[in-house]
């Protein structure tokens, strides 16, 4: 028996309006992050996954962003709740850690300006000034920060990007969230100190007991820190799975395509890309919008796919697998 | 499904066009600056007095208000406005022209010369320029001007001496992010003259910064050429200048107020026209200027 | 290198600008063609009176002492005697640059005061009216000369409708400003007579509205622009992840940031307010430096006229500097660079 899951995003639909028309991004986005869990969203760039995660912290703007569909958490849709009531959860119940920590640090005040500013923000109250100063301190030697006094002086452009990007980590785990959501960390970052910052965020998550959604391009990174895994293709949920079985048995032809596209260590065979482009979104394919590049496309994929169960927890949005009584897998 | 590639120069065109034309405004002032232009080329065939621009008197009608056949009325010495307003467009226009004619070139080369050259000609260009931009630009003007007898030439030779070192600076900043690009290195490797490289490789991307600065500058330049000639240190009289207009009419006021109003008016609409078609470059170009 | 090194070096350079100022006034002066012992003379004087003059001026030396004279005298305070009023400028100036520094002061207030808020309003309510008639009423002031304003406001408020008064900085009959400071705010204030600093403050508005309206519309169109542009950029909405109210978003987080490029103008606007001064002053009667330039330029009153633009040129690089060192507390990366530039 399943407990509650934490988020839970149904439907989701997002769509923009650019000078040339309306661009449909997200088309029936669903997802599920329970309690504890550590969920990963794989996709190429350009899928949607950032946007998804914009929604459920609603950073989506209107009226150039249309958004429809649920988001629920805790027991509330956020997309529901006005303005006010969203700002009492970004940055307590839900928190985010960015991609580019020098971008998502505001050049003109101290890190511990920033951190203060986070922490009074803390659900059980606002701290004093020494309560949060002993806080911000603690925080911060918890991500790995040596001389923290001297990271909270220090404006961003003094520290390095490793350095930074754990202060990100730090301001958002300060307040004790429920939820994390880490936009493909550490890609801005060397490949060494993006180990090190992973290494760092795993031992943190598994530490405090929460709940991550990982949002990431690179599938080693899902492989090392994530349970369970949701493939996305242009805006919408290609194949669920946890971890283990998704990179065992990959159903949906556009996963297939992306293992076979990393190169491996064992250096087995050469690497194989995928024909073609992501899609126009402001003409979007009708039906699968993987269709145009898959290699077992049928006249059937001109309609929306039916998502599928494969397995124990494991679901695939594809016509091969539905209702036929053997899959035809290559 | 993807956009099919048209004949790329025409494609570039039609979507600056497109991104240009969303902006009300910019639209606009392109259409003030075209009309002016227009206006001020046929001048003498589309205003009813053109005579009146020169020296000319006609007391009878002196001091008539707007009406006919006078539609912004006549000044203290029977000359019809609306005529001298359209002359004193082209003074305006004049004293633009030329002094960016005098000081982008020179400021822009001397910003190439100073931002692809490191080392001593950088540092001497860059400091002379920054001590004619510490300079406040109206006492340069007005120390030149003092000396020199006031007229529309000396104003232009003030102004167009107070102005150059912006492009300079503008030219040099732009010049020092491009040099590290990919394709200028791609030239120096492949043993592309330093001519060649500046002229055919990085003038060009400088471009767009310099027309749109150019264009802002148009407005501004009006803006102090008539200030200018409203302290009788620019246009004589007899000719027509908007700005000698208005200081003309102010001692008349507020019996014969069309006569400062309108000359005044007129120095709105010419420098709104140039801030709004500048301003809608910068916003289709993504410069800072 | 220590901060305190990097201010010295913009003093000298200060120093260095104003010394070039001086050269480049000095140059242009001995261009003009003609005998300036013979000019200040008039034409009625004796051969021997020429003779006298050219003596004491130095004229027959060699140009570099002539320079040198010229420079000490300066920095003396001597600028010599005004053709115009033929009383010795150095008096001159302290007669008249209080009242132009006060113009330009609360002229320059206005401009913070009423143009940047409007500028931040404008961008909090973006494409809402309230956006569009601060953008539309900001660019009527940015284009029109300031002249243009002066008179409109004067045929409005002065004639029209009668309610300020039409010229000049205080009635007649009322106390003019002591020798103290020669500025009506603060000797009125110290002398306690506010119905003179009340008169002033009518006389003030039109000239001060007409001088600082291009600079209030400046404000707020470059407050707004910066503060769209900040809008857009990731650390705000990271802030907004974080759950930091819209309020503390705008003012703290957008609007430091938002400065930094319209403080750099905004001082340089502030700077322009005394060349635009020249015309306001004319305009209005206002008893200033400004107004006495135009007419000694127009006599080619040349000892005046080196001293008014000496007098400007100061004004001008002290607000420069204070401009660098403004940005430089705003923009810790600035700061940081400019220390190391002087290294």
């Amino acid at each position: 028996m399943t407990p509650e899951p934490l988020l839970q995003i149904r439907d989701l639909h997002a769509s923009f309006v650019s000078y040339r028309g309306l661009a449909r991004v997200l088309n029936g986005v669903n997802l599920t992050v329970g309690r504890g869990e550590k969920v990963g969203l794989v996709g190429e760039t350009g899928c949607g996954k950032s946007l998804t995660m914009r929604a459920v912290l609603g950073l989506l703007q209107p009226p150039r962003a249309r958004v429809r569909g649920e988001i629920w958490f805790a027991g509330r849709n956020l997309l529901a709740l006005p303005s006010r009531e969203l700002e009492q959860i970004r940055g307590r119940e839900i928190a985010m850690i960015f991609q580019d920590p020098m971008a998502a640090l505001n050049p003109v005040f101290t890190i511990g300006d920033q951190l203060l500013d986070v922490i009074a923000r803390h659900p059980k109250g606002r701290p004093s000034a020494t309560e949060a100063w002993e806080r911000a301190l603690a925080i911060l030697r918890e991500v790995a920060l040596s001389d923290p006094e001297r990271v909270m002086r220090a404006y961003p452009v003094q520290l390095s990007g490793g350095m930074r990007q754990r202060v990100l980590i730090a301001m958002a785990l300060v307040n004790e969230p429920a939820l994390v959501i880490a936009d493909e960390p550490g890609t801005a970052l060397d490949v060494t100190i993006q180990e090190q910052i992973l290494l760092l965020m795993r031992s943190l998550v598994d530490a405090k007991g929460l709940s991550v959604l990982l949002i990431t391009h690179n599938l080693g990174v899902v492989r090392a820190l994530t349970d369970r895994v949701y493939v996305m293709y242009a805006g919408s949920i290609a194949e669920t799975a946890p971890t283990a079985d998704l990179f065992r048995t990959p159903k949906h032809p556009y996963t297939q395509g992306l293992l076979a596209s990393v190169p491996k260590l064992s250096g087995e065979g050469v690497p194989r890309g995928i024909e073609g482009m992501i899609p126009d979104y402001l003409a979007p394919p009708p039906g699968c919008r993987f269709a145009p590049r898959c290699p077992f496309a049928q006249p059937r994929c001109q309609q929306p796919p039916p998502w599928v169960t494969v397995d124990t927890d494991h679901q695939v949005a594809c016509v091969l697998y539905d209702a036929a009584p053997a899959p035809r897998l290559p | 499904m993807n956009a099919v590639a048209v004949a790329p120069a025409r494609e570039h065109l039609r979507r600056t066009w497109y991104a240009f034309s969303r902006n009300g405004g910019s639209v606009v002032g392109l259409g003030i600056v075209v009309a002016i232009v227009l206006l001020t080329t046929f001048a003498p065939w589309l205003t009813p007095f053109p005579r009146h621009a020169r020296a000319f008197t006609d007391f009878e009608h002196a001091g008539l208000p707007p009406g006919r056949p006078y539609a912004l009325g006549t000044d203290t010495i029977g000359r019809d406005i609306f005529t001298r307003v359209v002359f004193g467009y082209r003074f305006s226009l004049l004293l633009g022209v030329v002094v960016l004619t005098a000081a982008v070139p020179t400021g822009v080369l001397l910003g190439l010369l100073a931002g692809y050259y490191r080392g001593w000609p950088e540092t001497v260009i860059m400091r002379i320029t920054d001590i004619f931009l510490s300079i406040p630009p109206l006492a340069l003007a007005l120390a030149i001007m003092a000396v020199l007898q006031p007229n529309l030439q000396n104003a232009m030779l003030a102004v167009s001496a107070m102005w150059w070192p912006w492009y300079t600076r503008l030219v040099y900043g732009l010049v020092s992010s491009l040099r590290t690009e990919g394709y200028v290195q791609a030239a120096q490797i492949v043993g592309a003259s330093p001519a060649h490289i500046l002229l055919r490789e990085i003038l060009p991307n400088c471009l767009p910064a310099v027309l749109t600065k150019m264009t802002l500058d148009m407005a501004f330049v009006i803006l102090i050429g008539s200030s200018l000639s409203f302290l009788g240190l620019g246009v004589q009289p007899p000719d027509p200048d908007l700005g000698t207009m208005v200081a003309d009419g102010a001692k008349y006021m507020p019996d014969l107020w069309w006569i400062s109003v309108f000359p005044g008016l007129a120095i709105l609409v010419i420098v709104l026209g140039f801030s709004l078609l500048g301003d809608g470059l910068r916003d289709v170009f993504g410069v800072e200027v | 290198m220590r901060y305190s090194t990097f201010l010295i070096q913009r003093v000298l350079l200060s120093v260095l600008v104003l010394l070039g100022l001086s050269i480049l006034i000095f140059v242009i002066a001995r261009v003009i063609p003609g005998d300036p012992a013979r000019i200040a003379l008039g034409p009625l004087a004796s051969r021997s009176q020429i003779e006298a003059l050219r003596a004491q001026m130095h004229l027959d030396e060699p140009l570099y002492a002539q320079y040198a004279y010229y420079l000490a005298g300066l920095l003396r305070g001597d600028f010599g005697e005004s053709l115009y009023t033929h009383r010795a400028v150095a008096i001159d100036l302290r007669d008249l640059f209080p009242a132009t520094l006060e113009l330009v002061f609360y002229s320059g207030l206005l401009m913070v005061v009423i143009g940047v808020p409007l500028g931040i309003v404008a961008a909090v309510w973006r494409d809402r009216w309230v956006d569009h008639t601060v953008r539309l009423v900001s660019l009527a002031g940015v284009v029109t000369p300031a002249f243009v304003w002066a008179i409109v406001l004067m045929l409005v408020f002065a004639y029209a409708l009668g309610v300020l008064p039409v010229a000049g900085r205080l009635s007649p009959g009322l106390v003019p400003p002591s020798a103290a400071t020669g500025t009506v705010t603060l000797d009125a204030l110290l002398a306690g007579n506010l119905r003179a600093y009340l008169d002033f403050l009518r006389h003030l508005i039109l000239p001060s509205v007409s001088l600082s309206l291009a600079g209030v519309a400046q404000a707020a169109r470059l407050t707004r622009a910066s503060m769209v542009d900040v809008a857009g950029r990731p650390y705000i909405e990271a802030a907004r992840a974080f759950g930091i109210s819209e309020s503390r978003i705008a003012l703290k987080y957008m609007l430091k940031p938002s400065m930094i490029p319209t403080v750099t103008i905004l001082g340089l606007d502030f700077a322009a307010l005394l060349g635009n001064a020249f015309l306001v002053e004319s305009v209005f009667a206002w008893p200033g430096i400004a107004r006495y330039g135009v007419e000694v330029i127009l006599r080619k009153d040349l000892n005046a006229i080196v001293a008014v633009v000496m007098i400007m040129g100061l004004f001008f690089v002290v607000i420069n500097f204070c401009i660098d060192m403004l940005v430089g507390y705003l923009d810790p990366r600035i700061r940081l660079r400019q220390m190391e530039d002087a290294a």
